[in-house]
């Protein structure tokens, strides 16, 4: 069964092994590299590094396969957009115009541009597979321990934790919602007008909101009464202590990002220029 | 100023998020335009944004924006989760203008709300995204500032209409209701 | 004794309130003892409870007159987190309480609060989990649990801290009657540890007897009613004055013209002495004939071989056959997950069978679409305010026929007459906020009633209501069954309203349809009820006890004599 959202799966492996901890500090440095960076010297040993993880983590093509086509899709539609708003942005960045064909009125297709879209597509292919990976092999149990552990505060953490243990729920009611008030006649899938459109998701969006409003005394009460907030720091039954294997995860994300961000930005430019 | 981060408040992140992430895939298509669609996640987002403050509006905002992009769509575009967290933080600046949870979300209030939407969804969809994107991604500018405008547009219309309907309901259930009569 | 809680001369009222909620409560509650406090809803028992537990007046301000003291001390001095180290409470709503993402996240919730090492929280964790018994289930997650599995983790939660006293928050509220019983057992067991003290509230009193407790307080109005042993309560009226229901065989017996008295010890009919009533109550039995058999009428919905399932291999529905006859009212009983619920999406068209038919008035409905269906088979969610969408109590109503461009003057017609029918059209023009539950409920029927449907299907329609809203539900569902002649299904694991509305139950468990027969048959048949995770009813056992040789036909003769007082009662 091919699965609509991506969620956590229990493996044998290194990498599920690890603690949250090091994993959320390896995909933040990762996936801040990846965006600041333009250089394809860079990009490219990023993306070969992702797949090496993405195989390691034993991550398979039904898990992730769904969500993979519609980024394809996505970065395909955007791409073109680029091109299409901006086709010289490259020759912007990289000071030359090198033509390869006319396209029709002021559209030509530069070496250039391609090049530059080429690193936009590096840019987003780069941190997919370590986003697949943090969440196919992180119990989700784990997020907000490791949250607190990098410094957030336990109760911003918490309402994460709460997030995830309520969204099952909330989807729940909402497809319970859903089908009762289609039985009474409120059309969510045909034509219909706009107004119409907006008065059928109210007839669903109403009574979904306003129920889960009244979950929140009812949770907040049973949070209290169970002593949560009393104290300025809480333990995490979930959290995994860190072992060898996790400093070596941070301690190889770390040097890796601060060589990658130093070679980027050592000539002044984050853009590594093949023109010159 | 609704500053307060007491555990009330945690539950309304956990189970407004949870209500954020669980809309995301609901779309309401314009029609007269194909293939665009306005989202009432904004508008729950500004809903409770303008019940709970700019804590439970920016959290909401950040954790359900960059969690929503986690399940559904497996990366994280942090140039339209900040903008997210802005426009809660924004709307929820105003909270206790609104008086929502007191019932008295009347003309004038729901007039100030949209005001703030309008403007806080101007300096997110407008402002923020378009600049987050040309500084984290180099992408051009005349095509951020286009998507920032349309989803814009889009995030207006909905906050304006479904975002304040929102808050005239539940200013209804929460108000004391004096003066009913039974009739014959 | 050494009393743990003590209030006197004790008045709260709530700030947003102008009469207290609780009067000159004097009660004093004993290391040790099980307390059982019963109260018709709104008789200010919660409120009571949210005393000793700290939500008063620390989460609901108010104010407070007279003293009160909880494990020896001011509950003002130890604050609601003080308070929590001496009552745990388990809350009636499971899914509120469980706030972790898995079974042992949650029971450990108290000890991470506490700054606990790991080590220390796993073994605790694993400690209480196997005084629960639910060890096996440490890693699932709150979807993967029953309700019975949930309030389990629920009291492990709030044990793991050790606390002196148990409080429980009508612990049945959301159970099947077998889980419940079980419950019950599991609560009796926790009483006897530690000298703990165990607080119950409820107000199904025959299911909470089902083990010993030491007092029952009665609370009405604000103020405490009775305090006395289960054994006394039982003979006097004051449970009836109160809206509180009372065991079905005290029911029975005082029917049957006894006048029970504490020396037999009512408490549990398995233990109750009733050799000295035996002699009324079979002459009782005697005396009543009962009414033939209805004639089946025109069948309205035929279920034929229907299959379902989500996942290959795993079946939730197996040839489920019967039929549902016109004016009819009939209970779809069993276990919660038991496929129930499944049966009804079937019904109203949200999911398609695998095999099998569904026919209405002797039509095949598989082609007609959600909507088309919804115009003739109308359905009642169990809460409310899930099916509220609208903020005016005409336009709920008129929502179904809005949407299916009805012209306003029929809608208008149509709405009112309904509101009528449903005793809501004085309310006509009021928010629906200023609703009660109960008519929320009503609004909901109405919006359902008002599209004229063949039949209605209602899940749980008195699910957590207290006996005099439950009579009220009911006696309305009866009132539009009879003057409109609507078929009416419920889908329920109440075995009052099994036995005393409806009279035919369709027994659905583990997926096949176990039984369609008379309620008082499923009722009295061991193998059966226990299959539905339903439970054998007292009036079976007071039945044989009596030397009575049919105790099905007693079981059909109470019910009968029992509506003929209420119908007796309501006009």
């Amino acid at each position: 069964m091919s699965s609509r959202v991506l969620s956590y799966e229990e493996k044998e492996t290194w990498i599920h092994d690890l603690s949250g901890v090091s994993k959320l500090i390896f995909f933040l440095l990762w996936s801040i590299t990846a965006m600041l960076s333009y250089d394809t010297r860079i990009l490219l040993i990023m993306i070969v590094g992702s797949l090496i993880i993405y195989k390691m983590s034993k991550t398979e093509w039904r898990q992730v396969g769904t969500v993979f086509k519609f980024i394809l899709f996505f970065l395909t539609v955007n791409l073109i957009a680029i091109f299409f708003f901006s086709p010289y942005q490259g020759t912007l960045i990289y000071g030359t115009k090198t033509v390869i064909c006319h396209l029709f009125g002021n559209y030509d297709v530069t070496k250039e541009q391609l090049f530059y879209e080429l690193n936009v597509m590096m840019k987003y292919l780069t941190v997919v597979p370590s986003v697949f990976m943090f969440i196919t092999t992180t119990n989700p149990s784990e997020f907000a321990a490791s949250l607190n552990k990098i410094g957030v505060s336990y109760k911003a953490g918490y309402a994460l934790a709460l997030t995830l243990r309520y969204i099952p729920d909330v989807q729940d009611d909402f497809k319970k919602i859903k089908n009762a008030q289609e039985a009474r006649g409120i059309d969510m899938s045909g034509k219909a007008t706009f107004r119409k459109r907006i008065k059928n998701v109210t007839a669903i969006i109403f009574p979904l909101v306003f129920s889960s409003m009244d979950r929140i005394d009812v949770i907040a009460n049973a949070m209290e009464l169970r002593g949560f907030g009393k104290n300025k720091k809480r333990t995490w039954y979930s959290a995994r202590p860190l072992k060898a294997g996790d400093y070596g995860v941070i301690i190889f994300a770390v040097v890796f990002c601060t060589i990658a961000l130093f070679i980027t930005f050592k000539d002044g430019s984050r853009f590594y220029n093949p023109f010159n | 100023m609704k500053f307060k981060f007491g555990i009330k408040e945690v539950v309304a992140i956990g189970i407004g998020t949870a209500l954020f992430v669980a809309l995301t895939e609901v779309q309401i298509p314009l029609g007269f335009i194909p293939n665009t669609a306005l989202q009432p996640r904004a508008a729950l987002l500004a809903f409770m944004s303008a019940l709970f403050g700019p804590i439970v509006g920016g959290a909401i905002g950040l954790i359900g924006h960059a969690l929503g992009d986690f399940m559904f769509y497996g990366s994280i575009w942090w140039s339209w989760v900040i903008p997210d967290a802005v426009f809660g933080i924004a709307v929820g600046l105003f909270a206790s203008k609104f008086a929502i949870n007191e019932g008295g979300f009347d003309t004038k209030k729901i007039v100030l709300f949209n005001v703030v939407q309008v403007l806080a969804n101007i300096v997110a969809w407008v402002v923020c995204a378009p600049v987050l994107d040309i500084l984290i991604y180099a992408e051009p500018a005349n095509k951020v500032f286009a998507q920032g405008i349309w989803a814009c547009i889009g995030n207006v219309i909905i906050s304006g209409i479904l975002g304040s309907l929102l808050g005239v309901g539940y200013s209804a259930i929460r108000g004391k209701s004096s003066g009913l009569k039974k009739e014959d | 004794m050494e009393p743990i809680i003590e209030f006197k001369d004790f008045t709260f009222k709530y700030r947003s309130q102008t009469e207290p909620t609780l009067k000159h409560i004097n009660l004093t509650i004993n290391k040790g003892e099980k307390i059982l406090i019963v109260g018709p809803s709104g008789s200010g028992k919660s409120t009571l409870a949210h005393c000793i537990n700290g939500l008063v007046p620390f989460s609901y301000s108010g104010e407070i007159d007279g003293e009160y003291y909880v494990g020896g001390k001011n509950p003002k001095d130890l604050g609601i987190f003080g308070l929590s180290k001496i009552v745990g409470t388990v809350l009636q709503d499971t899914d509120g309480q469980f706030v972790g993402l898995t079974v042992a996240e949650d029971i450990a919730f108290v000890l991470e609060n506490d700054c606990v090492d790991l080590q220390k929280m796993k073994d605790k964790v694993a400690e209480l989990a196997g005084k629960v018994e639910i060890k096996k289930l440490l890693t699932n997650a709150p979807g993967e649990l029953s309700g019975g599995q949930k309030q389990r983790v629920s009291m492990a939660g709030v044990m793991i801290d050790d606390v002196d006293v148990l409080l429980f928050d009508e612990p049945l509220a959301n159970l099947d009657p077998a889980t419940g019983k079980t419950a019950i057992e599991l609560i009796d067991e926790l009483s006897k540890d530690n000298d703990r003290t165990i607080i119950i509230i409820e107000h199904r009193l025959e299911d909470a007897l089902w083990r010993d407790v030491d007092r029952i307080i009665v609370v009405g109005d604000g103020e405490i009613i009775a305090d006395t042993t289960p054994d006394e309560l039982l003979c006097e009226d004051i449970l009836e004055r109160e809206g509180i229901r009372e065991p079905l065989y005290i029911t029975a017996l005082k029917h049957a013209g006894c006048k029970v008295t504490s020396d037999t010890h009512p408490m549990h009919i398995e233990s109750m002495d009733i050799s000295g009533y035996s002699d009324t109550v079979n002459k009782w039995f005697k005396k009543i004939t009962l009414p033939e058999p209805k004639e089946k009428t025109k069948k309205v919905l035929e279920i034929k071989d229907l299959d379902f399932e989500y996942n290959k291999g795993t079946p939730v529905l197996k040839d489920i056959n019967f039929d549902i006859y016109e004016g009819e009212m009939l209970s779809i009983v069993g276990k919660n997950g038991a496929g129930k619920s499944t049966l009804s999406n079937l019904i109203c068209g949200f999911i398609k069978p695998d095999r099998g038919q569904i026919k209405l008035y002797g039509e095949d409905i598989s082609g007609l679409s959600v909507k088309e269906r919804g115009e003739r088979i109308g359905l009642v969610m169990q809460n409310p305010n899930q099916m509220i969408s609208k903020a005016m109590i005409y336009d709920e109503v008129a929502l179904g026929l809005t949407v299916r461009g009805v012209p306003e003057e029929e809608i208008k017609e149509r709405v009112y007459e309904t509101l009528k029918i449903c005793g809501l059209y004085p309310f006509r023009n009021w928010p629906i906020s200023a609703l009660s539950f109960g008519q929320k409920k009503r609004v909901t029927i109405a919006s359902i009633l008002v599209m004229n449907p063949e039949i209605i299907i209602l899940d749980e329609p008195t699910a957590g209501q207290d006996y005099r809203h439950y009579t009220e539900i009911m006696e309305f569902l009866k009132r539009i069954n009879s003057e409109r002649g609507i078929t009416i299904a419920m889908i329920t694991h109440d075995m009052h309203l099994m036995l005393e509305y409806t009279d035919r139950a369709v027994v659905i468990a583990d997926g096949v349809l176990l039984a369609d027969t008379t309620p008082a048959d499923v009722l009295t048949d061991e193998t059966v009820s226990a299959k539905a995770y339903l439970k054998k009813t007292s009036l079976y056992d007071l039945a044989v006890k009596s030397g009575i040789d049919e105790p099905t036909k007693f079981v059909e003769c109470f019910i009968y004599e029992d509506r003929l007082k209420r119908e007796e009662a309501v006009n």
